[in-house]
């Protein structure tokens, strides 16, 4: 049993479906990437899997007693919060809010955890930094220490890379690894194949013709042969 | 001049409008973080037109208790609002731009048609911009603004974090289980009584005012929400306190002479700012 099955899932908003037949499943250590060009909807999966937008048809399982409040969530950037003036540990800490139940305050073992999140991200020393004067890139390292705050087991992360510059990427790419080594399972989407080939272990296209496997069936498939080979040429 | 003040606080009514006006700030400044950095606050402009058209039937009506009417409408109002701000289909800022000019339309011709005092533009005009000279409140509008103020602020401390989540990222709150239209729903009908208990201090045009700019001028100057919430908190008493004070002794009209107070800070905290970023 893997922590998510996916089967049959259909995509849409109101009556309008933008994809069907999504088929694919997460098991506990994964790291999955969700490739797709833009607007063939990735990002609805990603807010379906999370609930925020119910599924046109098929279904979502949870399996080994996994729990959808497990999820950590480092959603695409929104501008709203671009000039929000929020302290760093104000935003890491509201990630404790899922796993608090009626209480109403945080108690130091929320707090332990966003601290230790901090140091994970190498945020420490922004802490009291407000989150409008930061950088792209340790804007990011915010929000994705907020989402280990949330996350039990799994992290789902859309474009976690976008607008970085090269060397932030890869740092980003090195920190994300980094936790998936330690057991996170990870689901990234993701635009950059090459990226996407060198750290995960599974590959999910939608889009024209829907694929799922390992990264190696993934390379010897047509979309496959066609996306990487789109952007090896590029570079 | 100060035996002019011992003289005005002799009267029991003078407390009553110092205190009104002191909690209404309290409630309203408190709320505005939230309105303002979630782009709400045309909700609150939208629902202080629509009290006042439902505060023109009430007069007409010749209620005793104009607040037991206008009070559910406009919380009814306010989840109204709500609802078509999130439909995605109709454009929420046209819908609630229709409603609010809509009811100031409507409630002025109630009031002009079934004029039930000689002076309908002295109605119309301390309806929109609060009592002339100091208020006169009676012991039910004092308690019941302790009441729903009292309300208003446990409501705020308790749920502090959550609203500041929910304010700053909602699909995230969403995603880790909060229930966020329980949250927007809590914020709306809370805008809707703080809108109905300054109705009598400031008038219906100038609500506004009252929950916008202390948190705009706090965040001319600090930087984390904590601060920003504090801050909008003790400028809107501190603000609504000196408003009192100077309409009493200068003779102003109390809701006008607290929104220049207001409108004086946010340039001094604008200029502060400013000049910090500079330096
Ligand atoms: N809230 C929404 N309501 C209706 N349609 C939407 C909404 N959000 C996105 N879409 C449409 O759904 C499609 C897929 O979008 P999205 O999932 O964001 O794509 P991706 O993340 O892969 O770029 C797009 O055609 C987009 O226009
Ligand atoms: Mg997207």
């Amino acid at each position: 049993m893997s922590l998510l099955t996916v089967k049959n899932l259909a995509l849409g908003y109101d009556s309008h479906t933008i994809v069907d037949n999504i088929n694919f499943a997460v098991d506990a250590g994964d790291y999955l990437c969700v490739v797709g060009e833009n607007g063939s909807g990735k990002t609805t999966l990603m807010k379906t899997l999370l609930g925020l937008t119910g599924p046109m048809g098929g279904e979502i399982i949870a399996g080994e007693g996994f729990n959808k409040k497990e999820i950590g969530y480092l959603p695409q950037q929104t501008l709203i919060q671009r000039d929000f003036p929020a302290a760093v540990r104000e935003i890491v800490l509201s990630g404790c809010l899922s796993g608090m139940g009626k209480r109403c305050f945080y108690n130091a073992s929320d707090k332990a955890i966003a601290e230790k999140n901090m140091e994970k991200m190498g945020i420490t020393h922004l802490a009291d930094r407000s989150y409008r004067d930061l950088s792209g890139g340790q804007q990011q390292r915010v929000l994705l220490a907020r989402a280990l705050c949330a996350a039990g087991r799994m992290l789902l992360m859309d474009e976690p890379v976008s607008g970085l510059d090269p060397k932030v990427t890869l740092e980003m790419y090195e920190l994300i690894n980094n936790l998936n080594k330690e057991g996170m399972t990870v689901v990234m989407i993701s635009h950059d194949i090459s990226a996407a080939v060198k750290y995960a272990n599974k590959i999910l296209h939608i889009g024209g013709n829907v694929f799922f496997g390992s990264v190696d069936e993934f390379l010897a498939s047509e979309a496959g042969k066609f996306l990487s080979g789109e952007s090896v040429d590029k570079r | 001049m100060m035996d002019k003040l011992a003289f005005y606080f002799e009267h029991k009514f003078v407390w009553y409008a110092l205190a009104t006006a002191v909690l209404i700030a309290l409630c309203s400044s408190f709320l505005g973080v939230t309105l303002v950095l979630k782009r709400f606050s045309f909700i609150g402009d939208g629902l202080s037109h629509v009290a006042f058209g439902v505060m023109s039937v009430a007069t007409v009506l010749k209620l005793s208790n104009q607040t037991m009417l206008v009070l559910p409408a406009t919380i009814l109002s306010a989840i109204l609002l709500l609802r078509t701000g999130q439909n995605a289909k109709i454009k929420g800022d046209a819908a609630i731009a229709m409603i609010s000019v809509g009811a100031l339309a409507f409630g002025y011709m109630v009031m002009n048609v079934f004029a039930t005092s000689a002076n309908v533009s002295g109605d119309v005009c301390s309806t929109l911009f609060g009592s002339i000279s100091i208020l006169t409140l009676s012991d039910f509008d004092l308690i019941l603004t302790i009441v729903l103020s009292s309300i208003v602020v446990i409501v705020f401390v308790l749920f502090y974090n959550r609203i500041f989540a929910v304010t700053f990222d909602e699909a995230f709150s969403k995603a880790t289980g909060l229930k966020t239209e329980l949250f927007n729903l809590v914020i709306a009908v809370t805008t809707a009584i703080i809108i109905v208990l300054a109705m009598n201090l400031v008038g219906s045009l100038l609500i506004s005012a009252l929950v916008i700019f202390p948190a705009l001028s706090s965040m001319r100057l600090f930087r984390s929400f904590k601060s920003v919430t504090v801050c909008s908190v003790i400028l809107g008493v501190v603000c609504s306190f000196l408003g009192v004070m100077i309409s009493i002794m200068a003779g102003t009209p109390v809701g006008s002479t607290i929104v220049a107070v207001q409108v004086v800070v946010f340039f001094a905290f604008w200029l502060t700012g400013a000049i910090a970023k500079k330096g």
